[in-house]
Order: C-alpha cells, then sequence, then structure tokens
C-alpha cells in the first residue's frame, strides 16, 4: 500500500517549494482556462484560443531579446493581438484575419529569434513552457490577473452568453455586441498571458479547448458546462503534474493526452447515450 | 547612377548564388500552388485547418529527426494522418472547430515529447528552430525535384477537383441534389491541402506556411468576385511578395547583426499584412 502511494505521489511532490509554487499556480490557470473555454467552444473560435498564445511566443521571443519581463510582453502582445484580431474581423468572418495576425506575429517572432540568437534550449522552453520554473513574484502576478479575469467573466456573463447563442436576438435587445466581442477578446488575451509561462505556447491551448469542448458534451446547461470543465481542466492539470514530476517528460505533453482522453471518453458516451435513447424512443413507437 | 541605385536594391552577388536560385525556385512553385489552393481553403473556411496541417508536420517533422529519415516524409506522413482524421471526425461545422482544435492539441503534445527527446537526448539541438523557422536559403537541393514533382501532382488533383470541389464549396445543399460526392471531395480536397501545406512548411518552416496558404488568398477575394480572376490575382500577390521577401532578405545581411541576415519569413508576413491592411481599410470604405 505504501510502496503504491510512493509510486504515485514520488517524495517532494507536495513539499518541494517550487512545487507549491507549481500547484498553486497551475491551479489558478486551469480555472480560468475551464471557464474561458467553456466560451471559446460556444462561440467556435478555437482557431483564436489557439492564435492568442502562439502570437504571444513572439512577445516572449521579444522580451528575451530586449531583456525585460517576460510577463509584461506576454501581457502586451497578448491583448494587442486580441484586438487586432477583433479589429479585422469586425466584418463577418474572423478565420482569414486570425490566420493572417497570427501569421504577422510569428514572423516578428522569427526576427526577434534570429537578431537575438537565443540558444535552441530557450526557444524550446519558450514554446512549451516550464511549469517547475515558476517563482512567488509571478504567482502573485498570476493570482492577481486570474481574479480579476474571472470577476469580469461572471460580470459579463449574461450578455455574453445571449450575444453567442443567439447574436441576432442579442442585438434586437440592445446588448451592445462588438463591445462585448472585444471584451471577451481581451478578457481571452489575458488569460492566455498568464497560462502560458505554465503550459507553454503550444498548449495553453489544450487546457483552454478540450476540457470544455468534452463538459458540452455532457451537460447542455450553462452552469453545469462551466463547472464541469473547469472540474475537467483542474484534473487534467493535477494528473499532468504529478506524472512529469514522477517522469520528468514536458508537462505539455500529458496535459494534451489526458485532455484528449477526457474529450474522447464524453463524447464517446454522449454517442452511446444518444443510440440508446433513440433506440428506446423507436421500441416505444412500435 | 542607375548601377548604383540596382546594385542598392539588389545587393551583389544575387543572381550569382546558388542558394538564391534555389530559394527562388521552390519559393515559386510554393506560392503558385498555396495561392490557388488557399483561395479554396479560404471560401470553404479551412484557414483553421490550413494551419493545424502547419503543426501536424512540425510534429511529423520532429518524429522524422528522432528516427533519422528525411523531414520531408515526417511532413507529409503526419500531414495526411492528421489531415483526415480531422476531416473524419468533424464532419457538422459546428463539430468542426472543436475536432481540429482536439487534434490540434493532441498533435502539438505528441510534438513536445518528439522535441523533447530531440533536443535532450540527440545531437540535434537546433531541430526546433529548423522545424519551426526553416530556412528558405537552406532547403537540401536533393529534394527540389521532389517538391516540383509532389507540388505538380497537387495541381492537378485541384484540376480534376475542380468543378465539384467549386459547386461543394459555394452550395453543399445544391452539390449533394446533383450528386456530388460531398465526402470524397472533401477528402480529396484535404489531401491536397495537406500537401500544399507540408511542402511549403518544410520551405519556408511550420510556423510560416499559413500565411502563404491564407495571404494571398483572402487579398484576392477582397478585390474581386469572380473565381477565374481570384485564382490569378492569389497567384499574383503570392509571387510577387514571395520574390520581393527573398531579395530583401538576401540584403538584409547588411543589416545588424551583419552577416546573418533577416529571416524571409519576417519579410513575407510583414508584405502580406501591409497589402491586406490597405485593401481591407479600401474596400470597407467602399461598401459602406
Amino acid at each position: 500500500m505504501r510502496n503504491l502511494w510512493s509510486m504515485m505521489f514520488s517524495p517532494g511532490l507536495f513539499t518541494e517549494s517550487y512545487m507549491m509554487n507549481a500547484w498553486i499556480g497551475s491551479s489558478i490557470v486551469a480555472i480560468l482556462a475551464g471557464f474561458v473555454g467553456f466560451f471559446v467552444v460556444l462561440r467556435g473560435s478555437a482557431f483564436i484560443a489557439h492564435a492568442l498564445p502562439k502570437g504571444s511566443f513572439a512577445g516572449a521571443a521579444g522580451a528575451a531579446l530586449f531583456g525585460q519581463n517576460t510577463l509584461l510582453y506576454l501581457l502586451i502582445f497578448a491583448v494587442g493581438e486580441a484586438l487586432m484580431i477583433g479589429f479585422l474581423g469586425k466584418k463577418g468572418r474572423h478565420d482569414a484575419g486570425t490566420a493572417l495576425t497570427l501569421a504577422f506575429l510569428l514572423g516578428l517572432g522569427a526576427l526577434f529569434l534570429d537578431v537575438s540568437n537565443v540558444y535552441a534550449n530557450g526557444i524550446y522552453s519558450l514554446l512549451f513552457g516550464n511549469i517547475l520554473g515558476i517563482s512567488t513574484q509571478d504567482i502573485a502576478i498570476t493570482g492577481a490577473i486570474g481574479l480579476f479575469s474571472i470577476i469580469s467573466l461572471i460580470v459579463l456573463f449574461r450578455p455574453l452568453l445571449f450575444a453567442s447563442i443567439l447574436p441576432e436576438g442579442a442585438r434586437a435587445h440592445g446588448v451592445p455586441i462588438g463591445k462585448v466581442e472585444i471584451s471577451f477578446l481581451v478578457l481571452a488575451g489575458l488569460a492566455t498571458a498568464i497560462i502560458m509561462p505554465i503550459t507553454g505556447t503550444l498548449l495553453t491551448f489544450s487546457l483552454m479547448i478540450a476540457p470544455a469542448a468534452a463538459a458540452s458534451y455532457t451537460t447542455h446547461r450553462p452552469t453545469h458546462a462551466i463547472l464541469l470543465s473547469i472540474a475537467f481542466s483542474l484534473l487534467t492539470a493535477w494528473i499532468s503534474l504529478c506524472i512529469a514530476y514522477d517522469t520528468g517528460w514536458p508537462v505539455g505533453f500529458f496535459v494534451a493526452v489526458i485532455a484528449t482522453l477526457i474529450y474522447a471518453i464524453s463524447r464517446f458516451f454522449a454517442k452511446s447515450v444518444k443510440r440508446k435513447r433513440r433506440l428506446l424512443n423507436q421500441s416505444g413507437r412500435r | 547612377m542607375i548601377t548604383k541605385f540596382l546594385n542598392f536594391l539588389l545587393a551583389p552577388g544575387l543572381f550569382q548564388s546558388p542558394q538564391v536560385a534555389h530559394a527562388l525556385i521552390l519559393g515559386s512553385v510554393v506560392a503558385i500552388t498555396s495561392a490557388i489552393v488557399g483561395v479554396f481553403a479560404v471560401i470553404r473556411g479551412q484557414a483553421f485547418a490550413g494551419h493545424a496541417l502547419a503543426d501536424f508536420g512540425a510534429t511529423g517533422a520532429s518524429g522524422a529527426f528522432l528516427l533519422g529519415i528525411n523531414t520531408l516524409w515526417g511532413f507529409i506522413g503526419m500531414g495526411l494522418l492528421g489531415g483526415l482524421g480531422m476531416d473524419m471526425l468533424g464532419r457538422t461545422p459546428r463539430e468542426r472547430d472543436v475536432t481540429t482544435g482536439i487534434t490540434l492539441s493532441f498533435m502539438l503534445g505528441l510534438g513536445s515529447l518528439f522535441l523533447y527527446y530531440v533536443t535532450t537526448k540527440t545531437t540535434a539541438t537546433g531541430a526546433p528552430m529548423t522545424i519551426f523557422f526553416g530556412s528558405i536559403f537552406l532547403v537540401n537541393p536533393s529534394i527540389v525535384s521532389i517538391v516540383i514533382i509532389l507540388e505538380l501532382v497537387t495541381l492537378l488533383l485541384l484540376v480534376i477537383l475542380y468543378r465539384p470541389l467549386l459547386l461543394s464549396s459555394i452550395n453543399p445543399d445544391l452539390a449533394y441534389t446533383r450528386g456530388v460526392p460531398l465526402r470524397t471531395v472533401s477528402l480529396l480536397f484535404m489531401s491536397a491541402l495537406v500537401l500544399t501545406v507540408e511542402q511549403s512548411a518544410l520551405v519556408t518552416g511550420a510556423l510560416l506556411s499559413t500565411v502563404l496558404l491564407i495571404g494571398p488568398a483572402a487579398i484576392a477575394i477582397r478585390l474581386t468576385k469572380r473565381l477565374g480572376t481570384t485564382l490569378l490575382l492569389s497567384v499574383f500577390v503570392g509571387l510577387v511578395t514571395m520574390w520581393l521577401s527573398i531579395v530583401l532578405a538576401y540584403d538584409s545581411a547588411q543589416l545588424p547583426p551583419v552577416g546573418r541576415g533577416w529571416p524571409v519569413s519576417f519579410f513575407v508576413v510583414s508584405i502580406i499584412l501591409l497589402f491586406y491592411s490597405v485593401i481591407y481599410s479600401f474596400t470597407t470604405k467602399g461598401s459602406k
């Protein structure tokens, strides 16, 4: 029994000080990602959720070049990118505008890296993040921004939900759709900037999409879906952190695999439940 | 006077260097195919898929680095696997967005594991840089002919698909009643998209193939409504951007840091964005 326990939770998992930071940081981030993710999936803006962290990569590269605080640059770039996507996508389609914004920022990132000539490992940690390297100062900022974003989302909740599900109806009821959308994009940008240093550029997005998508298969009530999405994303983050600590493999890999697994299971269940209901209905009719 | 200006514009040695010649050939081939396929990708709302494919390719290329095979096959193999999987999983448009996202996040996770091994266990520490940012000047000359052949295959596929693809992109319901096999067309187009994106990812770097696919097409679509004109315009914008970028990148060796030059991809994205913003502001003003 004790062997199993120590195999699952190797010594130091909860006592090392940097692990404490990792636990707190990843929990804040997972809650926020689950919440924002609900709206991302509902609005069908997976591409934006992917583009925001990836474009902010340019910010991280810029911070490396100019030797400034990475988090500050991430915030500037993520929010700037969100505004640009909002501006280019004002008329109708978001996806081409998103693609162009993203590509431009990546080009800028490539230039920064080229000029500063950062060593390959530096790029690696920019792309894939490093959950074990969070300082106490970062935790404080992450917590503050996280709290701010969650409160803003709660305030925005009703108009945003309305505008996402029934844009025409919302407009008719006098909801300022443009403003609501831009605020949401900015909030997604803020969330991205604090999630990124922990899970890395490429996998911020897993934590935003997969838990929320899994929740959308399980329930149709918004509040349930949000709570479930947060629960899934916490579960994903915690399990990944445990295994990553044990194996030393990149956290992002586990986040992606576990989140995909949760999604696959709930999609499969939703299908089989639907099929069962259909069969029941058919036999009832006969 | 004129020669002085020309020397300033086109740095000496531009046309003598074999790297530049290869870059011009590959760049043109990739730009043409991307511009044509891109028009359909934008019409069908598959910008996200096009971008995701480049990332799948990056994962495949990292795997190829690990196994020690040519990265071209890594790019194409993983691209086909991911692309076809994505196409099968996302049947309805609403589902497509999320399934693309999930497939992408899984692939990125796998890619991060591969790259972790490549950078920690092998000597190829520069691999992430090569895969994500690639350099058109450093492409292995042996693959030039393979790339050209594959691009021709892609274009041929598009020519065959042209009419059913167009109908099913613009009006799927009508296409269905006319008996167009929608699933097959969608799968075949996805394969063409995979071939296009993966090769431009190989040549220009995975992070930047998106701009060649979407940029010229989005610009052309804003300017004209007729499909033939759109295709031509898209190819024109793609080619001009590519050539200009290669020349500028070659010239930029004189900028700091001296000797290394700025990446071609940076010039490509800047030129495209500039084009797009100008045209965007003009066309939106016109429509008001």
